[in-house]
């Protein structure tokens, strides 16, 4: 179905280990009697953004709080640049599906709130706090609280946050689920420019083939409970097309077309 | 304006029944029924008394000791309650219990227990208030959203400080809104109480007053005391409306 000499699919790629940012190695996870997730091996590069797709509970957030270290495997480990990690760390950072806002605080307090947690000082947070606000598209919104927020802007909050910590690893669990349509595909263009700009390793999870083949250099097809990894596609879109010119690219429509023929079997 | 179209029903409402009870009263159908006039007139003399004015001292303190006492008590055990599952398992039953138990039935017990003085009736308040104040505190805690919890984690926070930062302050709607309903559940305590006991403070007017059939001067403490509840209530209502960036979330 699809073009293979475009869009390659296979076995995991074995990364030369000084690019790979996170390693993911036999990772099982079982909640009680439930089997989530078995034997997983992925690694991440940098400056990639990879994308979990997955039918419905087949534990991409399950994998995704694992390797931030908010839920602990089963067996196996992850490797975050070269060291074994088990529980949270200054180079990873979530962004949250219900973004995860403090009410009581504004928008430049949230934003700053990793940092105020590292101890860093009032002013210097602020400072980075406004640099990413400016980033994301919210100055004027310094002082405004969440709930005074569209959930579009609210999600940029959640970005902001997450981008003002600095961190290696941006872990981002369907971040724009919550977002109308419009305002989605304003967010996959930035969430684009913002992979260019700051070259992290960005792991990504949603429900959407067609978001999931715009934003990813790399798309891990998961299967059903217990997930495992069931393929994984390099869509190798041209990116410096126009969005609407990438969106009616024969490359991008046939990988979405690889997907959906990938999944179609679960979901039958 | 809808608060002022609902404003206006209202006030013509009080306006109605308060001219039918001056009317009623007029008609001297009941001796238990002075016309409001009378009654107010008897208030404004009533405030102007040295006895009516110690009263409400007393009054006051025992009411302020007796919430005092609950909210220090009752919001600290509520939070641990809602953190700690032991905890939780030892008092459930009793703070359930109690918070619906009819706890005037009590206060003879008190008597026995703390005397016929002051004492028992800063307790009553305290057991009047303290119950939902436990039960409210408890619920705050444990509504903190886990993302947030989780949230907190991910940027590094210790165990302390997602309590101090994060669950405390997600509990602080529901901790101020047990305060309220505790506030008014303790002028009911200090009210039953000092009746009970009923030599002190507005106990004794309230016993003075029904005795000498002064119903003037009882209808005007009561409607005092009324006015004093829901001034109360309205004040943190109001400082509940500060914090309104809560409102958001929930
Ligand atoms: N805390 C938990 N306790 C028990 N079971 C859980 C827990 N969290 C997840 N599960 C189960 O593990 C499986 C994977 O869940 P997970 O949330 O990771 O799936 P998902 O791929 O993110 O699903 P979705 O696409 O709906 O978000 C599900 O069957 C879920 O019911
Ligand atoms: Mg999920």
């Amino acid at each position: 179905m699809a073009n293979s000499a475009l869009a390659r699919s296979g076995s995991v790629k074995a990364a030369s280990s000084n690019d790979a940012v996170v390693q993911v190695r036999d990772v099982c996870k079982n909640y009680g009697d439930i089997e989530a997730l078995r034997g997983i091996n992925l690694e991440f590069e940098r400056g990639n953004l990879t994308t979990l797709l997955g039918p419905s509970g087949c534990g991409k957030t399950t994998l995704l709080k694992i390797i931030a270290g908010l839920v602990p495997a089963t067996s196996g480990e992850i490797r975050v640049n070269g060291r074994a990690v088990t529980a949270p760390g200054p180079e990873r950072a979530f962004v949250f599906q219900d973004f995860a806002l403090m009410p009581w605080a504004t928008v430049l307090r949230n934003i700053g709130f990793g940092l105020e947690l590292k101890g860093v000082t009032a002013a210097e947070r602020d400072r980075t706090a406004r640099r990413y606000i400016e980033q994301v598209g919210l100055a004027g919104f310094e002082q405004k609280y969440p709930h005074e927020l569209s959930g579009g802007m609210r999600q940029r909050v959640g970005i902001a946050r997450a981008f003002a910590v600095n961190a290696d690893v941006l872990l981002l669990d369907e971040p724009f689920s919550a977002v109308d349509e419009q305002n989605r595909r304003k967010f996959q263009e930035d969430l684009l420019r913002l992979v260019e700009l700051e070259k992290k390793t960005f792991i990504f999870v949603t429900h959407s083939i067609e978001e999931a083949v715009y934003v990813s250099d790399r798309i891990v097809l998961l299967s059903p409970r217990p997930g495992r990894v069931s393929q994984i596609i390099d869509p190798m879109i041209d990116r410096t097309a126009s969005p609407d010119d990438i969106r009616r690219d024969a490359v991008y429509l046939d990988v979405v077309e690889e997907i959906w023929q990938g999944l179609r079997q679960y979901a039958e | 304006m809808t608060l002022f179209g609902r404003r206006i029903p209202m006030m013509t409402s009080l306006i109605f029944w308060l001219l039918v009870w001056e009317i009623v009263g007029r008609l001297e159908v009941m001796f238990l029924i002075p016309p409001i006039t009378s009654i107010v007139a008897a208030g404004l003399n009533l405030v102007q008394t040295a006895s009516w004015q110690s009263a409400s001292l007393i009054t006051l303190r025992a009411f302020i000791y007796g919430m005092a006492l609950a909210i220090v008590v009752g919001v600290p055990l509520g939070v641990l309650m809602g953190r700690v599952r032991v905890i939780d398992n030892i008092f459930g039953l009793w703070v359930n219990m109690f918070v619906s138990a009819p706890l005037s039935a009590l206060v003879p017990i008190l008597m026995i227990l703390f005397g016929m003085g002051e004492t028992t009736v800063v307790v009553t308040v305290f057991l009047f208030a303290v119950w939902i104040i436990v039960l409210d505190a408890r619920a705050g805690v444990m509504q903190a959203p886990t993302s947030l919890i989780e949230m907190g984690r991910s940027y590094g926070a210790s165990r302390w400080t997602i309590f101090t930062k994060i669950i405390l302050l997600s509990a602080l709607p529901e901790i101020l809104a047990g305060i309220r309903i505790g506030l008014i559940r303790g002028v009911k305590g200090v009210v039953i109480g000092q009746i009970l006991v009923s030599i002190i403070g507005y106990g004794e007017l309230f016993e003075l007053y029904s005795r000498s059939f002064d119903m003037e001067r009882f209808w005007a403490l009561t409607m005092l005391l009324f006015a004093a509840a829901m001034l109360l209530s309205a004040g943190v209502e109001h400082f509940e409306k500060r914090i309104e960036y809560y409102a958001g979330v929930r």
